[in-house]
């Protein structure tokens, strides 16, 4: 049981930032505390994909002379690393629309509460 | 030479379009929208002719960079690819061509950006169709959704918050797909479809396979506004511009549901899916719930953009449902209701854009029977939409409802085919009471409404036109149903 825990702690951590991730989308009142839990949502996803490229005594996948290629487990599975790269830039581009959107929201009801928007809607 | 190149010119043209409506916009305005259409319209000339020329051939798989598929990203582009991207990028092409008045009208300065992002929008959903990369599928879907936030933000004043939790929702769906695709590949260790698909069985029962599918599901639902995710949907297409609602609601959540059609029945498999939690059975009996609260909700609502919102949840339900069914008749009758339904919803849409251009607002109960002589072809097209929707021969929601039908009873399934039918009588309830306001003259009114009209009180031909065209085009879809179907019927993936 003790070695389940210690054996998987990165994933652990990433359901811990996950669990942390939703209670701030779904809890949070405040919009841009919603965006703040949205970006931990995404990270968290993002740190699970980097955790599963990882194996250990491995070396980064540059290719060295001294160690050869043909043996997979010395080095570390560079895809998911690269792929992540991708879904960072689209995780800092939803925040860049979503600042907008605030900024937009907050000019038109000079509030970012949601349930005072909510009024101010109905 | 030019077919082997088909699917990426459809998808990058509109790239190219997105650089070169800013370009030609700062000198002058007035030519985004004439790009915008001519964009669209090149895609759809291309999406038809390779649809015609691929009818018969095998599957074409276009490689990026001569990179051979689990290494390099390809595009797939057999018969349901294709069926979709005709439907998509036609549609695309007569929206567009329908926006010019809107925009001048309700965003005249903002007209380069909303053209250069409705391209980008449309080349995130001919990515998705196209794809056959789960990861790749991931950021055309992202660059679909920003998109799509940013033309839900230019309109009304509550359009930038509507956007804003259309964008936490969308986004959290999002990351939980990635997260389900990332739990594939600790399994698989690849992102092809076609290379996974092969791969999957020997993994049955493996709980990270489950949770990946249950997760997929969930994510991709949520852009298809399926039942427990629908929330983000009337207040976005409610509150957007009348010409950001027409070019959304009929695509977006159909590609949504092309997604999962291809996730559930091409790389999953309904034998694979169904095989420790009857997934099938519960995304079917979500979409049944989702069809009666759509209509429900529906019936509720005075605003014509929300009504017709409402009545968007209720038959995406039809298609999800058809998949669920995973018949080769539930299989047709999703696939016919995917070209039916998005014909349908732009048609109805720009009714409603008609007449907010005209009377400023789209709100029921105002309607009057003077509207009858005043918009006497919005009002045939409104009718005709309205018809089909309720789902009455000779016109195209009919064939998709019988194909749907003939699926439940194949697969003994009443509760189904009892959704169905009393759903049709809760579409007849909503749509009738918008005909009885325009066509039937208040019995109360004392003060005789002003009947005579001018004649010339019709919208613009730049709006009318188009707006005739998908009424017809309902009307030929219902008439020639047997060589559409016998099309589909190609389509049908191996395994049932």
């Amino acid at each position: 049981m003790f070695d389940f825990i210690l054996g998987h702690y990165a994933y652990w951590l990433t359901i811990i930032l996950l669990c942390i991730g939703l209670y701030g989308i779904m809890f949070k009142k405040n919009l841009v505390k919603k965006t703040i839990g949205l970006t931990i949502l995404q990270i968290s996803v993002v740190l699970f994909w980097v955790s599963i490229g990882s194996k250990w005594d491995a070396t980064v996948p540059v290719r060295d002379p001294g160690i050869p290629t043909a043996e997979v487990a010395n080095y570390l599975n560079p895809l998911p690393h690269t792929l992540m790269l991708t879904a960072i830039v689209v995780g800092v581009a939803t925040l860049g629309v979503a600042f907008a959107l605030l900024v937009a929201t907050y000019n038109r009801y000079k509030t970012l509460d949601e349930e005072e928007i909510l009024e101010q809607i109905q | 030479m030019i077919e082997t190149h088909l699917p990426a010119i459809i998808s990058l043209n509109f790239l190219a379009f997105s650089v070169l409506i800013p370009l030609f916009g700062i000198w002058k305005r007035e030519l985004c929208q004439p790009l915008a259409s001519l964009g669209a319209g090149i895609s759809a000339v291309f999406s038809v002719y390779g649809f015609i020329y691929y009818l018969n051939e095998i599957p074409l798989r276009y490689l990026f960079g001569g990179w051979e598929p689990p290494v390099g990203i390809e595009f797939v582009y057999d018969g349901l690819s294709a069926f979709v991207i005709v439907v998509i990028n036609v549609i695309a092409f007569i929206v567009l061509i329908h926006s010019r008045q809107l925009a001048v009208n309700e965003f005249p300065n903002k007209q380069m950006a909303y053209y250069s992002v409705a391209m980008l929008l449309m080349l995130g959903f001919n990515g998705m169709v196209l794809t056959g990369d789960l990861f790749n599928l991931f950021v055309f879907l992202e660059i679909a959704s920003l998109s799509m936030y940013a033309l839900i933000a230019i309109g009304d004043r509550a359009a930038p918050f509507s956007a804003f939790r259309y964008l936490i929702i969308g986004t959290a769906g999002g990351t939980l797909y990635l997260l389900g695709v990332g739990f594939l590949y600790t399994v698989t260790g690849t992102l092809n479809i076609i290379d996974m698909a092969p791969m999957l069985p020997e993994f049955a029962g493996n709980t990270a396979v489950i949770t990946a599918v249950i997760l997929m599901i969930v994510g991709i639902g949520t852009k298809a506004a399926l039942f427990p995710m629908h929330g983000w949907l009337p207040d976005s297409y409610t509150y957007a511009a009348s010409s950001s609602s027409a070019l959304i609601a009929p695509i977006g959540t159909k590609v949504a549901a092309y997604v999962l059609i291809r996730v559930m029945l091409y790389l999953f498999g309904i034998e694979l899916l169904d095989l420790v939690v009857p997934i099938s059975y519960t995304v079917g009996v979500l979409a049944c719930i989702g069809i009666l609260y759509g209509s429900i909700m529906a019936i509720a609502q005075n605003e014509l953009k929300r009504m017709l919102a409402y009545s968007s949840i209720s038959q995406i339900g039809y298609i999800i449902m058809g998949i669920s069914l995973a018949n080769p008749f539930g299989f047709i009758g999703a696939l016919l209701h995917i070209l039916n339904h998005a014909v349908m919803k732009a048609c109805l849409f720009m009714v409603a854009a008609n007449l907010r251009h005209k009377e400023g607002h789209s709100d029921i109960s105002l309607f009057e029977h003077s509207y009858r002589r005043k918009y006497p072809w919005t009002m045939f097209s409104f009718s005709v939409a309205a018809i089909s929707m309720v789902g009455l021969p000779p016109l195209a929601g009919f064939f998709s409802k019988w194909y749907l039908v003939l699926g439940t009873v194949e697969a003994d399934n009443w509760l189904f085919l009892a959704v169905i039918l009393i759903s049709s009588l809760l579409n007849a309830v909503y749509f009738f009471r918008v005909l009885e306001k325009v066509y039937m003259k208040n019995p109360d009114d004392e003060v005789p409404v002003q009947d005579h009209v001018g004649e010339n009180n019709e919208v613009q031909p730049s709006m009318l036109y188009p707006t005739m065209v998908f009424a017809v085009g309902l009307i030929l879809i219902g008439i020639f149903n047997v060589a559409i179907v016998a099309m589909i019927m190609n389509m049908i993936p191996s395994g049932f």
